[in-house]
């Protein structure tokens, strides 16, 4: 029964955890397989964590917040777009820029507008996305099995990973079903054939990274909003370069990446769990060790140790008409 | 290319461009220090006295700056190869973690030897740190940048568990080793120049920065003096032209990034070696990314890389003043115009190419006429 109870917590924490992990990773998802090689996932989760979290506490509305949070994140997006496509810069130094001037901006501007040594004001419930009690969680609650799975895994979460659940086969609809996804596919893939059917590959690329803002926004909005009450000091701590990791180990495919994004979500919560626990014939497992292992993991992959991966050909590489 | 039709001379592309890109640059940071409510002009002022109006201020400096012409070489010398190596960070951290065994091995039995296999085990388990990601691109084709960022997370992750692990002191609660037995440490200049019969102020510059400047100098021989550096480059130019000549590419990618991790892996001589005198966890605080913008704004040339060092070291010494003296600024303040310098210095180089070329065209056609 112990054992039960442990399963539900960490799948609970999992789903948590994962939330803005999947976000990011769909963002960097999308702006690769355009072609555009986002290492600046990090810098533009912890903007929108930073907007998200001032705007609610200054206004007292979670929405207003995700709203200043989405936009936030769309200009680090379109700059990121306008060096990448216009100024055919190299976007990985455009990326590491963004992730260090952010890092920089967030704690000056919070020092700046509430003087709290980098932070923002702690969060009331009513200023940001709480736990949400789904409809008769507490009457099912004391039924074995489908009250643990409804009302303390399924029930109890906040808006924005409800929303993200939405978001996945959205993302995955929207690549593999539509024109434009197509499209933007094929930008990533082979630019020269989308610029000769006479679309604008430009306009393919900017768009696709205001996709990827909007999701980075959502994470950063959840990361201050709804998992915390309040921006703190890198807030972010890495999950933008762990986004990037899931998504290579996803494969550049959104189903894969979301069960990456799980796993290394369901790896952090478990290392929550076994912190100064002795497992039988191994003993205490370090902490240090629970986190190495998504990026080991990665690393592995990415010696294609495991299957063949392709990232889409064209990423990172600046498209020019005239060549 | 389109727009490098008619070429910019040397100085120009060399000391004009990259001057506008700064300016650009430390224009944005003054909108925001406007923004905030203080005078810029006034934080540029304050900056630059804190960084070189008093003698403690310029050791500190150069203190920083010596870490960070260590981590822009490192970054210089794989992007000649063509490679971008964002792992100084992590292979700062295991530098000084093979520093630091090193000392402890043999700090009892002679300090000088200790500091001597000190320096090479720096160098050595930099080097060793960035060939695995090294060996992974050249053999496996996976993406030098996605592992090395990997590779920082793993240092990290294995710094902090040696440091609460294994190399805890006794005793301590802190994430850090003991201390480095008595004698095993990098001599501070100002007792270097005390023998000598200068008098100055008391600071943590130290032995590490000639040695910085050695290994530049170094840097400059191996890519433009010898054959080796000629091919290292040929690589990075033109991976197709190489492999015609007959050049080794995979070879060259894992060298270049082993000197490249070498190097950056010493820049534990002057925090650890030089100034902690134990080591720390996570010590290395950025200073592997800011040699990102250190090469870029030195053009991936020695000399540069050394006056752009000096620059960023100015910066963080001056930035720390400037914090006691304005109340609403805070070395944040300093990360994010970092950041901009490596947007405007690295990521958009090219804005004010095209807009000087052609400036510079039509002054040459007057200047026919």
């Amino acid at each position: 029964m112990e054992f039960l109870a442990d399963l539900v917590l960490l799948t609970d924490s999992t789903l948590r955890i994962a939330t803005p992990l999947i976000l990011t990773a769909l963002a960097g998802l999308v702006a690769e397989r355009a072609g555009i090689v986002d290492i600046g996932l990090e810098g533009k989760m912890l903007a929108s964590a930073f907007a998200a979290g001032a705007t609610a506490a200054v206004t007292g509305s979670p929405w207003l917040g995700l709203l200043a949070g989405i936009l936030s994140s769309v200009v680090l997006a379109l700059l990121h777009a306008y060096v990448s496509i216009a100024q055919r810069g190299n976007q990985i130094v455009s990326g590491m820029a963004i992730n260090i001037a952010v890092a920089g901006a967030a704690p000056t501007l919070a020092n700046f507008w509430f003087r709290k040594g980098g932070q923002t004001p702690l969060l009331s419930d009513e200023s940001r996305f709480s736990a949400i009690t789904l409809p008769f969680a507490d009457t099912v609650a004391d039924v074995p099995l489908i009250g643990a799975l409804y009302s303390d895994i399924i029930s109890g979460h906040n808006l924005i990973t409800y929303l993200t659940v939405l978001i996945v086969p959205a993302v995955a609809w929207m690549l593999y079903k539509t024109r434009f996804g197509l499209r933007l596919r094929a930008v990533g893939e082979n630019p020269e054939a989308v610029d000769t059917a006479g679309i604008s590959v430009s306009a393919l690329r900017y768009q696709a990274m205001i996709i990827a803002g909007v999701l980075c926004g959502f994470a950063g909005t959840v990361l201050s909003t709804g998992l915390g009450a309040g921006f703190i000091r890198d807030m972010s701590a890495g999950k933008g370069y762990l986004a990037l990791a899931a998504m290579i180990f996803g494969k550049w495919k959104p189903v894969p990446t979301l069960l990456a994004c799980l796993l290394f979500g369901f790896v952090d919560a478990l290392q929550g769990r076994l912190q100064g626990i002795e497992l039988p014939l191994i003993g205490e497992i370090p902490v240090q060790f629970t986190i190495m292992l998504p990026y080991v993991l990665t690393v592995i992959i990415l010696a294609g140790f495991v299957g063949r991966i392709q990232a889409p050909r064209a990423s990172g590489i600046p498209y020019q008409k005239d060549r | 290319m389109a727009s490098g039709s008619q070429k910019l001379p040397a100085w120009a592309d060399n000391i004009l461009l990259p001057a506008l890109n700064l300016l650009a640059a430390f224009l944005v940071s003054g909108l925001v220090i406007w923004g905030l409510g203080e005078d810029p002009f006034l934080a540029m002022s304050l900056i630059w006295d804190g960084a070189f109006g008093f003698e403690e201020g310029i050791s500190y400096t150069f203190y920083y700056a010596t870490n960070f012409i260590f981590t822009g070489l490192a970054v210089s010398i794989a992007f000649h190869a063509g490679h971008f190596n964002i792992g100084g960070e992590g292979q700062a951290m295991i530098g000084g973690l093979g520093l630091t065994l090193a000392v402890f091995m043999i700090g009892d039995v002679s300090p000088f030897l200790a500091v001597l296999f000190a320096i090479i085990g720096a160098a050595l388990f930099g080097a060793a740190w960035a060939y695995i990601p090294a060996y992974l691109q050249a053999k496996r084709g996976s993406h030098i940048v996605i592992t090395t960022i990997m590779f920082n997370f793993i240092a990290s992750a294995l710094l902090a568990y040696m440091l609460v692990g294994p190399l805890q002191r006794p005793g301590g609660q802190m994430p850090e080793s003991r201390d480095f037995p008595e004698g095993t440490a990098l001599t501070p200049l100002h007792e270097l120049f005390g023998s000598l019969g200068i008098m100055f102020e008391e600071g943590p510059m130290n032995v590490s920065l000639l040695i910085a400047i050695v290994c530049a100098i170094g840097v400059w021989f191996l890519l433009w003096r010898t054959r080796f550096g000629y091919e290292l480059r040929v690589v990075g130019q033109n991976q197709g032209a190489a492999r015609f000549a007959g050049i080794s590419v995979s070879r060259m990618t894992i060298v270049a990034m082993m000197i490249s991790g070498a190097l950056a892996g010493m820049m534990g001589l002057n925090e650890l070696l030089g100034e902690q005198h134990r080591l720390l966890g996570n010590f290395t605080l950025g200073y592997g990314f800011v040699g990102i913008a250190v090469a870029f704004m030195g053009r991936n040339h020695p000399v540069g890389i050394i006056l752009a060092a000096v620059l960023f070291g100015a910066l963080y010494q001056g930035g720390a003043e400037l914090a006691f003296e304005m109340p609403s600024i805070t070395r944040d303040l300093i990360v994010m115009i970092q950041g901009l310098v490596i947007l405007f210095a690295g990521a958009m180089e090219h804005m004010f190419r095209k807009p000087l070329t052609a400036a510079f065209a039509r002054f040459s056609v007057r200047e026919a006429v």
